[in-house]
């Protein structure tokens, strides 16, 4: 771990200077159930990347690959919005163990 | 150079202020008794006097977090309010001196309810002292039109970047008409100079994040270099003041005392009371008793130092509170001023007074009087007790 400032080396009113550093704040370690991908039943409809209150869905050519478990807090939102195909979740919440 | 002199009231005097100052944003809600500062600014607004960008918002705390937006996109930011709605204010006012934004306010102090009132006392901006703003007391209104002018430059000062508040007392300065002088507009801008932010959220090319989470391991250093801000701004609200000074004639202090280099007692106050303390020493001193003011500019940042030099050869200073700490011993200026002397080897006894809340009247008899009981020896040293309640 780098050392850390002292108040003197600090940027003005905690600034921090660059944006997006939220990324480098790991937060998925709050979870308790973590969102499992089945990519058989997913149609591609994009629901759980608009409805992440987070940026966890991951797309790759704006298909949906899986999940960014470093941010996700496992609300499940993503599961409850996900249509599926013929009724069938392509996502599910699992117990997080770790 | 002619003088520009007007009739004013402390609330015109306040907008005209901000009028000169022509600041790109101000985003404020009216109350009493500071609604005519928004009021005649947004007149303003209308007539096309000044290119400011005015925020109508829906409450205070909107206000408050409008202005933090703006100030953060690097524009010169100003409001105004009063009593509740600074309360309204409060959780964002912390947030802006954290954020080290600023803004400048106009703030009517007025009594805070319950029971409601709308006259004046110092509970409201009592009710922030701990913010990290800088808080400037006028003693009437032409120092309340050359405080707002000064405290642009405080706060934008490299060495502050702090939120700072002007004050003028509910009513007996905000409604009460003076002559006010005045500086040029051209003055004015030239004294202020054009605001050159360290950092903007519109600024692209230098992206940054303002609000950043701190937790056990940064929230404290940045706390500490809030304290070094206000630490830093005592010395620059001097050097302004003396700018100030070239500039209009009129130049101010952290304090300013008033026949207290040979005073054996003192009364301690801010604001309008220190006015009618100044009439009641002039009496006193011409039937040859030897009463000073310590009138006190600046309570954030605190000038100890100052207070201390100036109380040091008193006999006897009686400390003036136009708030209560509400089971604390003695009013916030009391305590400070208190804690202040302690260490000291050369000190005056004090003791504190609380007066005049919700606009109970101070007159001349009642100062006359707390200068005769501390002569006669009849106040005890560091005594606490009500000035004009019924008992």
């Amino acid at each position: 771990m780098s050392r850390l400032k002292n108040y003197r080396e600090l940027c003005l009113g905690g600034n921090i200077e660059k944006g997006g550093s939220a990324d480098e704040f790991k937060t998925g370690d709050w979870r308790t159930l973590k969102p499992v991908y089945h990519p058989e039943n997913c149609i591609q409809c994009l629901f759980c990347w608009a409805y992440c209150p987070d940026s966890a869905v991951v797309l790759k050519d704006g298909q949906v690959t899986g999940f960014d478990l470093d941010h996700c807090k496992g609300c499940g939102i993503c599961a409850h919005e996900c249509p599926g195909k013929k009724k069938v979740k392509a996502i599910t919440m699992e117990e997080e163990v770790r | 150079m002619s003088k520009l002199v007007s009739a004013q009231t402390g609330n015109e005097a306040m907008a005209y202020a901000m009028k000169q100052v022509n600041p790109d944003v101000v985003a404020a809600y009216p109350i009493t008794p500071a609604t005519e500062i928004v009021q005649i600014f947004a007149q303003y607004v209308a007539d096309g006097d000044v290119k400011t960008e005015f925020v109508a918002v829906e409450s205070e705390h909107s206000a408050m977090s409008a202005c933090i937006g703006s100030a953060a996109a690097g524009a010169r930011t100003m409001t105004g309010t009063s009593s509740q709605g600074l309360a309204l204010m409060y959780e964002m006012c912390y947030i802006a001196a954290g954020l080290r934004l600023p803004i400048v306010m106009a703030d009517v102090n007025r009594a805070l309810s319950a029971p409601i009132n709308i006259h004046c006392d110092h509970s409201d901006t009592m009710g922030m002292r701990d913010a990290g703003w800088i808080h400037l007391f006028s003693e009437n209104a032409q120092e309340a039109y050359d405080n707002m002018i000064q405290a642009v430059r405080i706060a934008e000062h490299a060495d502050v970047q702090l939120p700072t508040l002007v004050t003028t007392d509910g009513f007996i300065i905000s409604h009460g008409m003076e002559n006010v002088e005045h500086l040029a507009d051209e003055r004015v801008q030239k004294f202020i100079g054009e605001y050159q932010p360290q950092y903007s959220i519109l600024n692209v090319g230098k992206p940054i994040t303002v609000g950043a989470l701190n937790l056990q391991d940064y929230y404290f250093e940045h706390r500490r270099a809030l304290a070094d801000a206000q630490a830093a701004a005592l010395p620059v609200i001097k050097q302004i003041g003396e700018e100030f000074g070239k500039e209009s004639g009129r130049a101010y202090g952290l304090v300013e005392g008033y026949q207290l280099d040979d005073a054996e007692y003192a009364v301690v106050a801010l604001g309008s009371t220190c006015g009618t303390a100044k009439v009641v020493i002039d009496s006193l001193r011409a039937k040859g008793e030897k009463a000073g003011l310590l009138k006190i500019r600046s309570f954030r940042p605190f000038p100890k130092d100052e207070v201390v030099q100036a109380l040091k050869k008193v006999k006897f200073a009686a400390v003036l509170d136009r708030s209560d700490t509400l089971g604390g011993y003695g009013g916030p200026v009391f305590t400070e001023v208190r804690s202040a002397l302690y260490g000291e080897a050369s000190k005056p006894p004090v003791a504190g007074f609380i007066y005049g809340l919700g606009g109970r009247e101070i007159d001349m008899e009642m100062i006359e009087e707390l200068f005769r009981l501390m002569k006669s020896g009849e106040v005890k040293p560091d005594s606490v007790q009500y000035l004009g309640v019924r008992e």
